[in-house]
């Protein structure tokens, strides 16, 4: 596979929370609004590239019995920097990431990723995978804070876009989309309209009722 | 501490409030049985490692903890992730062990499914919610069981109605993980109806 497939085709064909249901945790909780989901893809990027490449240039050296910790810590290092990061120059949505920036330890995209390609791929190709991955990941955040922001304030990054009934507009802001389960919708419903346009990646059948089995209770 | 526990349990349900351990909860609930052996697993480790992690950073981590040893200056407050997941690995090794030796049913029935909690990211986000809260030892004691037996009922739930999920006719771009996100949300809309429950 060439480098630039690598890094696209984890954007919506190989999406890994649409179809790898890789680190969905920290997908949700932070797109109440697209500023804070824009800042958690950013960090979730540059963590996913940094430790993809660092875990790739040692492979060789990691012995295979503790290969686990030895990837947790280099994940965890690299997340400790970007919260103290964070800590200092963004202070209000590094409050309002809350312990979400922390969580990117165990979100399992990133352990994954490292698993799965970094320990058997050179550094250059497991970087073009972290940053696709990384960008997918963050495809699916920013349209999801984008739709939750505008439909539940009528704001986009603080903006006001659609005008609301509070400032003398039309817009009624849907109480919903700020609340948990409208992520799940959100997300449940993109994955129909992904699934419905590139059909291979629907799910098998696992029970089928045979076709006259309706017929012959009545 | 009443309120506490009712709050943690079903208000502030980690997986359905706050999407903790998303990942395994949509993995490891295609069957009714093995997802009451993870909820068991993780009510333990839940109990276990909030209140140890109170500890370890009230004693050792927090601003000026190293006070009596002439180091007032001293801050490792930055170290807490490292050091709550090594908790973590170390208590899910520590009850693997033990129980092999001393409940060897229990051990048998929980099997794959305490390794797996090491990586899941509701036990390490009960932590941090416990220092970002700043709950004493006892409310931690309090605070891990009922998030633990919350994120339980979740998964229990969820897994009893996905089991009858399984024999309908439903388009095919939805079946498996599209349904499965529509229903933890309606499941979350009807959680939220207990706000309140744990308000004294």
């Amino acid at each position: 596979m060439k480098l630039t497939e690598r890094l696209t085709d984890p954007l919506i064909r190989n999406n890994p929370i649409t179809l790898q249901i890789l680190g969905i945790c920290s997908a949700l909780a932070v797109t109440t609004s697209l500023s804070t989901a824009l800042t958690m893809s950013v960090a979730l990027t540059v963590v996913l590239g940094a430790s993809s490449i660092i875990i790739s240039t040692i492979r060789a050296h990691i012995p295979g019995s503790i290969r686990l910790i030895v990837q947790i810590t280099i994940i965890a290092a690299l997340v400790i920097v970007i919260d103290e990061i964070l800590q200092a120059f963004a202070y209000e949505t590094s409050k309002q990431l809350s312990i979400f920036v922390g969580l990117i330890v165990t979100n399992c995209l990133v352990l994954g990723r490292a698993e799965a390609f970094a320990m058997h791929n050179p550094p250059l190709p497991s970087l073009a995978d972290g940053i696709g991955n990384g960008l997918g990941y963050s495809l699916i955040l920013i349209v999801v804070g984008t739709l939750r922001e505008l439909l539940g304030k009528g704001t986009l990054l603080g903006q006001p876009i659609l005008p609301t009934v509070e400032t003398g507009g039309w817009f009624e802001p849907l109480g919903l989309m700020s609340l948990a389960p409208s992520a799940f919708f959100i997300l449940g419903l993109l994955v129909w309209a992904i699934r419905s346009r590139w059909t291979d990646q629907s799910e098998a059948v696992e029970y089928r009722l045979k076709p006259d089995a309706g017929r012959a209770a009545r | 501490m009443t309120d506490l526990f009712l709050t943690a349990i079903f208000e502030e349900n980690l997986a359905l409030s706050f999407f903790l351990g998303m990942c395994t909860f949509l993995a490891v609930s295609q069957r009714l049985d093995t997802a009451i052996g993870l909820g068991l697993a993780v009510i333990v480790v839940q109990t276990i490692t909030v209140p140890v992690n109170n500890l370890i950073f009230n004693g050792l981590l927090i601003d000026g903890a190293w006070a009596w040893a002439g180091l007032p200056e001293v801050d490792l407050t930055f170290l807490k992730l490292v050091a709550f997941i090594g908790v973590i690995a170390a208590m899910v090794q520590i009850l693997e062990m033990a129980l092999e030796a001393y409940v060897p049913a229990l051990y048998r029935a929980l099997g794959i499914f305490l390794p797996l909690i090491t990586v899941n990211c509701a036990i390490l986000g009960g932590s941090l919610f416990m220092v970002e809260r700043r709950y004493d030892f006892a409310e931690s004691v309090v605070y891990g069981a009922g998030s633990g037996i919350g994120w339980a009922l979740a998964i229990v739930a969820f897994a009893a109605i996905r089991e009858r999920l399984k024999y309908t006719d439903m388009p095919a771009g939805l079946r498996g993980l599209g349904s499965a996100f529509l229903v933890t949300g309606l499941m979350s809309l009807s959680f939220s109806a207990f706000a309140g429950l744990g308000a004294p």
